[in-house]
Parts: structure tokens; C-alpha cells; sequence
């Protein structure tokens, strides 16, 4: 399904520091090229993501920044004809590589989708569903209460672990679903526009969660809205559409960079409601 | 709106005549609706009518516990309800596992080819195969070439390839109506394909297999003439005790006794298709109750 070329070139490229000197990356892309079927989504992107940083990516639909995301846990090898060109580096290793299984990327770059997809389980059950799936061994009980408590859905929960996480509120759920995601311990979460089915109040309590677990963990984050990203990201990614037609990436920088003094003219467009 | 619009609008009359037709074929249209599903219901109030005045009171336990007879008053049908049994459980045993795996298969496995999709028309296409051509490979496969005789369990291998057609399409359908956000979800904990599949999409699935498994089995039941086919006997006077015994089935006795001159097996028949119809509603009420039982432990 996924025809994949490296070629020299990039393959240096690894090795090389980027641009600015940072040579701690946890995920990098090395002109990372990307299609469905015939369809050209994204074209030649290079972005190096730090640890322990929440990393926004924005811009206006169509451009690619879900596909992109979810290059980062191979999740788009799941759909057939998708076909993509470059490196994807996590810790140094190609999660590309002939020799790297899908199953042990997913579960060191876990992932919260957009909308709620508690599994038709109890609480307990969804969160204890990727420790056993990964063969966990321990005492369950505590990763669940752990998982529970780091997604800060603990205290409403707790009394009622038996409970379908069904049941829940839409902004539980996605709570629900972080802490099913966190439960597995990865080292990245990628979070696909995670709070777009939830109204404001259940937005506040997962952004505050959002600043908390960046201290522990690295945080990419697609969102549609512009001030979640000022309110949550280290750092913002602005992808666009090309001339291609494929999503390419415009301009990456400090979010407060970004967004008071943005070098491209595309980048201040979009930020300033002119397009997108 | 359009170009010949911006001349005349019309006037109010012309409207409230339209509404008017318009209310009354909305009205015609929930009559014509309310007879068809009254048709159907008076077809099988008759009927269940008809048979219970006639039979039910030819069901007791002498005639349940009794082998046939060419004496009516002595005549029962218990060889041929323990060989409905029989094959019926020889059936489930077969069906349901190939048929499941079948379904997983084709939904969770197969690469979306032209192999595939000619695969899964032809499934469907057996689904419409008469039973009787399945009688006649039942014949030719189990009870001559494979030389099992005419025995349960080639019984029960022909009905098993007569219902795994029905069991895959409504194994498949609900295999389907599992959400791929799940599916996702599982992937992205770190699942394989195979915990995927079995911890996620099977336990949302169940609901709708199993129902699926119940119905044709209820239709095993009923078949008649591909056992006819590969020579299930009409007239069994003892046990069938294994999947190689010979047997008989219920709708073959209940055929042998309408099939008499004599008035007093008319009524045998009766009461035989009395206990039949009783093992098709426990089984039909069995395939509800787990679906619903299913769909109460997920919400």
C-alpha cells in the first residue's frame, strides 16, 4: 500500500541539523510527499517537532494538515491507494522503514481523533484497551486510575468504572479518549481538531488538560481555530494549498511569532481572516 | 426565480386546489400502506388459526414421545423432531464458524479487487440458488463421493452450504455497520489487525451474526427438499443417536402424513407443523432476545 523511496539525499538530510540549530527533534519530515491514489496532498513538507512542546498546525481545509498528522502514526496506510515519498523520523529511526511494524509506531505516537470514539465498553474497559492489547502484565486497576486522573476525568468517573463510556458527555468521551490514548504511555500525542464536536466549556477543560500533559509528553495538535492555537501551542505550523494543489507548508515558528510578526504574506492573510 | 415566473404569480386558488389532491393522495398512499400490512397479518392469523384448531390438540407428550405409526392413534413424530434436532445442531456446528470467518474475511481481510467483488456477487447469487440444486450436490458430494450414506451429518453438511450464503451476506452487514472510527481507534492504540478485529469489531458485531445465524438455521429447519434429495428417510421407528445415523426431519414426516388418504394423519400433520412452527418461534425469539441483550450490554 505504501510505496515508499528514500533516496539519499534525504536520508542525509536526517543527520543534518535543521535551519535554526535544533537538533533535538523527536519527529522529523524529510520532503515528505503524499497522495491518494491520484490526488496530491502534500508536497515536499519539512518540520521538526520538539519534545515536550505543544505544536499547532493550522490552515484552511483541504490543505492537508490532518493527512499530515496522521503520517506521524502510519494511520493513512490503513486506506488503500494511499502512497507517500520521504521520511518520517521518530527517535532517530525511519517509522517508514521496511524493518519498523505500524503497531509499535502507534503505540509510542498515540492519537485523539476528531470526533469521540469511545470503544462500546465500559470505562475501565476503554482505558485498560491498549495496555492489553500491547500484552501490559501489571496491576491494571492503576493504570486505569493513572490514565483516569492524567486525562482529569478521574473525580467524575471514579464511582462508576462500569459504567459505558457511551454513557458519557460528548466532552467526557473525548476526555475518555485521552485517556485511553495516555494509558499506553507514548511519548507523542497527535490530536486531530479534538475539541470541534464539543462546545465551549468541554474546549477550556481539554485545552487546560492540553497545557497540563505538555510537561510530560509532545503534543501536535490540528485545529481549525487560530486562538486555540495562540491559547495552546509552543509553536504553530501554517499549512496552505499550492498551486500543485497539494498542501504545502508555509511557514513554522514560535506561535507568538507567528502570529504578531509572520514572514509570509500567505501566513499574515490567512491569521488577519483575509482567506481560509 | 425563473424567467417565466417574474410574469404571473399565481393566483391562491390555484394553489389550495393543488394541496387539496396533494392531501389526499398523502391520505390514499397510508391507506394503501395500512392494507398491505394488515394483508400479511390476516395471511398468518389465518393460517396459524387453521393449524392450531387442527393440531394443537393432537400435541401432547404421547405425541411427541411416539415413533410413527401406520396406526394414527398411535402415530407420534419423535424420531423425526430428534432428527430435526440432530441436524439442526450439526448445522450451527458446520455454518456458523465458516460462515463468520467467511465474513470477517471479506470485510476485514480482502484487498478491494476484482476478485473480491466477483466473490461477493456470487455469494449473494447462491443466497437465490433453489434448494433443491443443494439437495442434488449434497447428494452427489456428501452422500456418494464422500460415501457418508444418507446420514445426519450429510444432512447436515448440505443444509450447512444451503444457509452459509444467508449467514456471510448478514454476517458481512453488520460486520459493516461497525463504525471505521472505531476500528481507527483500536489501530491507534496499537492494535493489530487480528485484536482489532476481535476485541472491537466481533463484540459489535455479535449482535447482528448471531441473528443473522438464527434465522437460517430457522430456515434449516424448514427445508424440506434437498434432505428429500439425498434420501433422508419418511418412515424412521428409532433413535438417531450421532451424526451417522439415518434420519428424518420434521416438514418430511409432516409431507408423509398429509401425503395419506386418511383423514386422522391430516391431523397428525397438523399437530406436526404445530411443534414445527413452536421450534421456529423459539428460534426466531432467541435471535431477538440476544440482540437485544447484545444492544443493552453496549449502550
Amino acid at each position: 500500500m505504501i510505496n515508499l523511496r528514500i533516496d539519499a539525499q534525504t536520508t542525509d538530510a536526517v543527520t543534518t541539523p535543521s535551519e535554526n540549530g535544533q537538533t533535538d527533534a523527536i519527529l522529523m519530515t524529510r520532503n515528505l510527499n503524499f497522495w491518494y491514489g491520484s490526488a496530491y496532498v502534500l508536497e515536499n513538507v519539512n518540520c521538526d517537532v520538539r519534545p515536550r512542546e505543544v505544536t499547532a498546525i493550522i490552515g484552511p481545509s483541504g490543505c492537508g494538515k490532518s493527512t499530515f498528522l496522521r503520517c506521524f502514526n502510519r494511520m493513512n496506510e490503513l486506506i488503500p491507494a494511499a502512497r507517500l515519498e520521504g521520511s518520517v523520523v521518530f527517535r532517530n529511526r525511519d517509522i517508514y522503514d521496511r524493518t519498523v511494524d505500524p503497531v509499535e509506531v502507534r503505540r509510542q505516537v498515540g492519537m485523539v481523533f476528531q470526533k469521540p470514539n469511545p470503544f462500546p465498553k465500559s470505562i475501565y474497559d476503554n482505558v485498560a484497551y491498549g495496555p492489553r492489547v500491547n500484552g501490559y502484565k501489571g496491576d491494571m486497576d492503576e493504570v486505569v486510575e493513572t490514565s483516569l486522573k492524567r486525562a482529569a476525568l478521574w473525580d467524575e468517573v471514579k464511582d462508576d468504572l462500569k459504567k459505558s463510556g457511551l454513557a458519557l458527555s460528548g466532552g467526557q468521551q473525548q476526555r475518555l479518549c485521552i485517556a485511553r490514548a495516555l494509558a499506553v504511555q507514548p511519548d507523542v500525542l497527535l490530536m486531530d481538531e479534538p475539541c470541534s464536536a464539543l462546545d465551549p466549556i468541554a474546549t477550556t477543560r481539554i485545552e487546560d488538560l492540553i497545557r497540563e500533559l505538555r510537561e510530560q509528553l509532545t503534543i501536535i495538535i490540528v485545529t481549525h481555530n487560530m486562538q486555540q492555537a495562540a491559547r495552546i501551542s509552543d509553536r504553530t505550523a501554517f499549512f496552505t494549498v499550492a498551486e500543485s494543489g497539494a498542501g504545502v507548508l508555509v511557514e513554522f515558528n514560535d506561535t507568538q511569532k507567528l502570529f504578531t510578526t509572520p514572514t509570509d504574506p500567505r501566513t499574515e492573510a490567512y491569521i488577519t481572516g483575509r482567506f481560509g | 426565480m425563473s424567467a417565466q415566473a417574474t410574469g404571473a404569480i399565481p393566483s391562491a386558488d390555484v394553489w389550495r386546489a393543488s394541496q387539496a389532491r396533494r392531501r389526499w393522495s398523502g391520505w390514499l398512499f397510508y391507506g394503501l400502506a395500512v392494507v398491505s400490512t394488515l394483508m400479511g397479518l390476516v395471511m398468518l392469523g389465518a393460517l396459524l388459526f387453521d393449524i392450531f384448531t387442527d393440531g394443537a390438540r393432537e400435541v401432547d407428550w404421547h405425541f411427541l414421545s411416539n415413533y410413527p405409526s401406520r396406526i394414527a392413534d398411535n402415530a407420534g413424530l419423535r424420531s423425526a423432531l430428534l432428527g430435526s434436532l440432530w441436524m439442526l445442531a450439526f448445522t450451527a456446528i458446520i455454518a456458523f464458524p465458516l460462515g463468520v470467518g467467511a465474513a470477517i474475511y471479506l470485510e476485514e481481510y480482502a484487498p478491494d479487487n476484482w476478485l473480491t467483488r466477483f466473490i461477493q456477487l456470487n455469494i449473494a447469487n447462491l443466497a437465490g440458488v433453489p434448494s433443491i440444486v443443494y439437495g442434488l450436490l449434497g447428494l452427489g458430494l456428501f452422500v456418494r463421493w464422500l460415501a457418508l450414506g444418507r446420514v445426519v451429518l450429510a444432512g447436515s453438511m448440505t443444509m450447512a452450504l444451503l444457509i452459509l450464503p444467508l449467514i456471510i451476506v448478514a454476517s458481512r452487514e453488520s460486520i459493516r455497520a461497525v463504525p471505521d472510527s472505531l476500528r481507527e481507534g483500536s489501530y491507534a492504540l496499537g492494535a493489530t489487525r487480528w485484536q482489532m478485529v476481535r476485541q472491537t469489531v466481533l463484540p459489535s458485531a455479535a449482535g447482528g451474526i448471531l441473528t443473522g445465524t438464527i434465522l437460517a438455521l430457522a430456515r434449516a429447519i424448514g427445508e424440506t427438499a434437498p434432505l428429500i434429495t439425498i434420501g433422508a428417510l419418511t418412515y424412521v421407528a428409532f433413535d438417531p443417536n450421532g451424526p451417522l445415523d439415518i434420519f428424518t426431519v420434521l416438514p418430511i414426516q409432516i409431507f408423509n402424513w398429509v401425503s395419506l388418504p386418511q383423514k386422522e394423519f391430516h391431523s397428525l400433520a397438523a399437530g406436526g407443523i404445530v411443534v414445527l412452527l413452536v421450534v421456529l418461534l423459539t428460534a426466531n425469539s432467541l435471535a431477538v432476545y440476544l440482540r437485544y441483550r447484545m444492544q443493552r450490554r453496549l449502550q
